[in-house]
């Protein structure tokens, strides 16, 4: 689609539509809306499924089901300890919508929600405004104490103070941009590196064999996205364990 | 006598059977595996990192600044702020703040 105007076209694949023409226009429904349920959908469908059963000895599904649960379950309780038990629900249902969202962008016509920041944001914003409100609910006016270390020299207090506040608002920033930057610069390496092969390719026999070398290094690319696609879910998840962890002992 | 000397030799044996099989995570490490990435990985967190505390203490800095309407100096401020911050937060990426007390 890209190689008619002899310009590389990486970025009208995260161009929002919307879902179904008129319909999903008139209520302003967008294909990245659509994706979202079919995200939330597919992970319902795993874990009421999976769950279905309860063998002994589980199968397919029912595995699938359970390892998802206790990695995120060891997750939590490694990193925030017993009482971290509390937030588990939420930390899986973020896990897992960040990892079926950057899975499901990786199939073909597919969109990838997480490749937008103002969903990346969102996410990252509910993480820190819990963590906040986690923090002043078991802490009180104590919270505040976290912005000065103890052992600090009171001379430098309102600069560390300044600093430890701007320090803990970026952290919902870096949290965002991560996922986001991650997802946008695969997926546009995979379409510059198509739109080589197909560039080449229209160029004649020797363009043909030429193709082959952006396919095969595209082939590569999209076993790294998957690696990626786990390991920036991971990131997300692991970083709100540790910043519950900071809410809820204060140190 | 017999007996107890047994029984405590068990539970020894037990407890060092399970260590070895690291069944019993020893209290207090897991905190602290930071997630695994290779250099690119953590190359690119640090400057993520650094990049959204500068992003913050910039806005903080100007917004104070537009409600005060005293235009360069609190910008100024927070920006070099803002910049520690970020020095904060790549040193906090190596040096967790939960690991160094208790």
């Amino acid at each position: 689609m890209a190689a008619e105007g002899k310009a590389i076209d990486a970025l009208s694949q995260f161009e929002l539509a919307p879902f179904l023409g008129p319909i999903g226009e008139s209520v302003r429904f967008s294909q990245a809306n659509a994706h979202m349920l079919l995200a939330v959908g597919l992970i319902t469908a795993l874990m009421i499924w999976g769950t279905a059963r309860r063998a002994i000895v589980p199968g397919r599904m029912q595995a699938l089901a359970e390892g998802a649960y206790e990695f995120v379950h060891d997750l939590v309780v490694g990193q925030v300890g017993e009482e971290g038990k509390r937030f588990f629900p939420f930390v899986f249902s973020l896990f897992m919508f960040v990892l079926f969202g950057n899975l499901l962008g990786l199939l073909p016509y597919a969109f990838t929600f997480t490749s937008h920041i103002a969903i990346t944001f969102a996410l990252a914003a509910l993480v820190f405004i819990l963590v906040t409100v986690v923090a002043i609910a078991i802490h009180g006016w104590k919270f505040l104490g976290y912005f000065l270390p103890e052992g600090a020299p009171k001379v430098l207090a309102p600069l560390i103070v300044l600093i430890e506040i701007i320090s803990y608002l970026s952290r919902p920033i870096s949290l965002a941009v991560r996922l986001f930057a991650n997802m946008v610069a695969g997926h546009v390496m995979l379409k510059v590196f198509a739109t080589f092969a197909v560039m080449m390719g229209s160029a004649g026999l020797v363009g043909l064999f030429g193709a082959v070398l952006p396919i095969a290094l595209n082939v590569a690319m999209v076993g790294f996205e998957i690696l990626v696609a786990f390991l920036q879910a991971y990131v997300f998840a692991i970083l709100t364990c540790i910043y519950i962890h900071d809410a809820v002992h204060l140190h | 006598m017999v007996d107890e000397r047994d029984g405590g030799g068990f539970a020894e044996r037990l407890r060092d059977a399970r260590a070895r099989r690291g069944l019993d995570k020893p209290a207090g490490t897991a905190a602290k595996d930071a997630p695994p990435s290779g250099a690119w990985g953590i190359g690119f967190r640090a400057g993520v990192e650094v990049v959204a505390a500068l992003v913050v203490g910039i806005a903080v800095g100007l917004l104070l600044d537009r409600w005060l309407g005293t235009f360069p100096w609190l910008f100024l401020m927070f920006f070099f702020a803002g910049a520690a911050a970020g020095i904060l937060n790549v040193f906090r990426l190596f040096n967790p703040r939960s690991g160094r007390r208790g």
